[in-house]
């Protein structure tokens, strides 16, 4: 690469283009499918039914303590294809450049990208990239989209949940929020929190298998476990009460919070994984949860009863109950 | 410092225990007020008014800056905000709150250039980054923000910082407490005295309370146990028979407060009448700079006309504010205001009675 930023070339169509896939691009993921640059990848996929999802990250800053949108990109579009119980096999990756973006930042996303797609066991085998000129964009935007395979039988939905559930949680809450809220200009405090951005399919995997009768997985990104809780208690009908002394928060994530006067509830995540099965098999689940990579805080914090549909309670340390609320309005930083 | 303790449930179940058995030796039911948003917040998130005895009700009083807000403050940062060639910046809770006709969040949408800050040196790092532009930091608070104000005037008087400006709609609390005492719609009985404001002011400020109303308050701190200790003492007081001003929160209080920051105010500030939302015109409760800084002060800087202010129809923050009515019991409540579409302040910030009564309670649902 002779430039060392971005240039509107780049997004042109024309040699600029190619020089940057060929040598920026194709040979830091290295995948053969990829390399072929055909406009559509042709896949081996097995029989069955497919799990398709897209999502696009847009995090600002696009490095902070313990990952990058690259890490992210992968990790979330893979974690999203996963919670339906597929086994996620390939991703498409499309680029946004800003005009002025540092080439050697888009080699470190990159190989961000690459590292968590090996991680997690799947391919990149399609992108694009556009280039906007400076001003209208921050930096690089990423969209990821992913396509997984649905074994026969696995059915999960978060209106599946009855009275009587256990809710899973696989690990500690608010990690990715407060990471990046603490790189941010004026904010800047001292912290040991990184991201929790992984890869969670092989938790998902592992779960599925202890846990047969799981009815659904989500993963609490944005608006936090708070909004994942509400949506299903929503579309199952249920209400869940959450016991505030069994979830797991890291001591800096929750004086983090109350210093910024986040609730803890509301940060989001992008490692951690919410799974509700049946109380017969929640012990099974938890085990399995806990054996498996970004997994070992996992634990059972809460049910599904018959209260008021679609409510969230949480029992607080003291024996009163109060509601978890949906995160209102909108979070800043950007996070994901 | 591990504040683990404080929200120990052991030792928040016993002071339940104790604060139960004060309650039985009370006359008759009391009301107890706290005037400061993080204790609404706290004592809402941690759901303390559930395990209150019958005859003990935590009420919220006028604790959010925000909140207390007047609508013509408001009108006056939309106005600063819609001249050319002005950035204005403020704290998040500011922007979506409704003025007459519009608020900042409206404004920036429509393209005017506003922008959130986590501190007014954010604010002056601004100014010094855009010099073409005026950089107005639109300022509100109790006593605890305003030496941070204070600092950053200073520092921009002593960078030579030109274009930059604050708008102060500071309040002060002591006054306001009086003027709740005096008001014959409002039923006190005690006060949660404020911990952070507190930090800064001390003890004394608040004495007159005791000692000519006869009103007990305790300055307490945040955490679960530190609430449930300012309440058990509160009621040990009402039980005895004595009003005086104690202090719970000594982990972040000296009697005297602070010193240098008040030192700080006193350079930069000085005190005016202030326009509370709800409460009207309290003498002596404003801050406004003092005129050797005039060059800082936003509104001698940049002179705008606001419209002529409109309160809200069918908002009952004012009463909210008072303690006279819970937020629960406002007829737009969880119908026409709620935090997605608010209407009144009390329901945008974070720390607004309307907004913990949603955010923590059933009150005002569906369902």
């Amino acid at each position: 690469m002779r430039a060392d930023r971005i240039l509107l070339a780049h997004g042109s169509g024309g040699t600029m283009m190619r020089e940057l896939i060929e040598e920026c691009i194709v040979p830091d993921f290295d995948d053969d499918a990829l390399k072929r640059l055909d406009d559509a990848a042709s896949l081996d996929m097995p029989a069955g039914r497919v799990a398709f999802s897209t999502d696009t990250y847009v995090v600002n800053p696009i490095f902070f303590p313990g990952g990058d949108i690259g890490r992210l990109a992968v990790c979330g579009t893979v974690n999203d294809v996963a919670t339906s119980g597929a086994t996620p096999l390939y991703l498409s990756v499309g680029f946004v450049l800003e005009e002025g973006f540092p080439i050697e930042d888009l080699r470190k996303v990159m190989l961000s990208m690459k590292d968590a797609a090996r991680e997690a066991g799947v391919h990149i085998v399609t992108g694009d990239t556009k280039v906007v000129e400076k001003g209208h964009g921050d930096g690089i935007f990423i969209n990821t989209a992913g396509i997984g395979h649905l074994a026969e039988g696995v059915d999960l939905s978060g209106s599946y949940v009855r009275p009587g559930d256990k809710i899973l949680l696989s690990g500690t809450l608010g990690d990715h929020g407060i990471a990046i809220v603490s790189t941010r200009e004026g904010l800047e405090f001292e912290t040991s929190i990184e991201t929790d951005a992984a890869p969670l399919n092989k938790l998902i995997a592992n779960v599925l298998a202890a846990a047969p009768g799981t009815r659904c997985f989500r993963d609490p990104t944005r608006g936090g476990l708070a909004s994942t809780l509400n949506e299903i208690a929503d579309a199952s009908k249920v209400s869940i009460t959450v016991t505030e002394t069994a979830v797991p928060v890291k001591p800096q994530v929750r004086g983090a919070s109350e210093m910024l006067g986040y609730d803890v509830f509301q940060v989001a995540n992008e490692g951690k994984m919410v799974a509700i099965v049946p109380a017969e098999q929640a012990d099974a689940a938890l085990a399995a949860m806990k054996a498996s990579p970004y997994g070992e805080d996992a634990a059972i914090i809460g049910e599904a009863g018959d209260g008021r549909a679609g409510k969230v309670y949480v029992y607080t340390s003291f024996g009163a109950t109060r509601i978890m609320d949906m995160l209102v309005g909108e979070q800043l930083p950007r996070i994901c | 410092m591990d504040l683990s303790g404080f929200r120990d449930p052991e030792i928040a179940r016993g002071l339940i225990d104790a604060i139960d058995v004060a309650a039985q030796h009370l006359s008759r039911p009391v009301k107890i007020m706290e005037v400061c948003g993080t204790h609404t917040v706290a004592i809402a998130k941690n759901g303390l008014r559930a395990v209150m005895p019958d005859n003990v009700t935590l009420l919220s009083g006028p604790g959010c800056p925000v909140c207390v807000t007047a609508n013509e403050d408001i009108d006056v940062a939309i106005e600063l905000a819609k001249q050319p060639g002005v950035i204005v910046t403020s704290f998040g809770d500011m922007m979506k709150v409704p003025g007459s006709y519009s608020s900042l969040a409206k404004e920036k949408a429509a393209g005017r250039d506003v922008r959130i800050v986590y501190s007014p040196l954010d604010a002056l790092s601004l100014a010094k980054k855009t010099p073409d532009k005026q950089v107005v930091f639109v300022a509100v608070g109790f006593e605890t923000t305003v030496p941070l104000i204070a600092a950053s005037i200073l520092r921009a008087q002593e960078e030579g910082i030109e274009n930059f400006s604050i708008f102060s709609a500071h309040k002060t609390v002591p006054k306001a407490l009086e003027a709740l005492v005096n008001d014959p719609d409002v039923e006190i009985d005690a006060f949660i005295l404020p911990g952070h404001v507190s930090t800064i002011i001390g003890q004394e400020p608040y004495e007159f309370l005791a000692e000519h109303y006869k009103v007990p308050g305790v300055i307490t701190g945040f955490e679960p146990v530190d609430v449930l200790q300012g309440i058990y003492m509160i009621l040990k007081q009402l039980e005895e028979g004595r009003a005086e001003i104690e202090i719970a929160y000594h982990r972040g209080v000296e009697p005297g407060g602070n010193p240098t920051a008040k030192a700080l105010v006193e350079k930069v500030f000085e005190p005016i009448d202030a326009d509370w939302r709800g409460i009207g015109v309290i003498p002596g409760t404003g801050l406004g700079i003092r005129a050797e800084y005039d060059h800082y002060n936003a509104v001698k800087r940049i002179p705008v006309t606001p419209p002529e202010p409109k309160e809200i129809k069918g908002c009952q923050c004012g009463e909210v504010l008072r303690g006279i009515t819970l937020p629960y019991q406002c007829k737009l409540f969880g119908k026409g205001c709620t935090p997605e579409h608010p209407i009144g302040p009390c329901m945008v910030s974070s720390e607004g009675s309307c907004a913990a009564y949603y955010r923590f309670t059933d009150y005002g649902r569906e369902g």
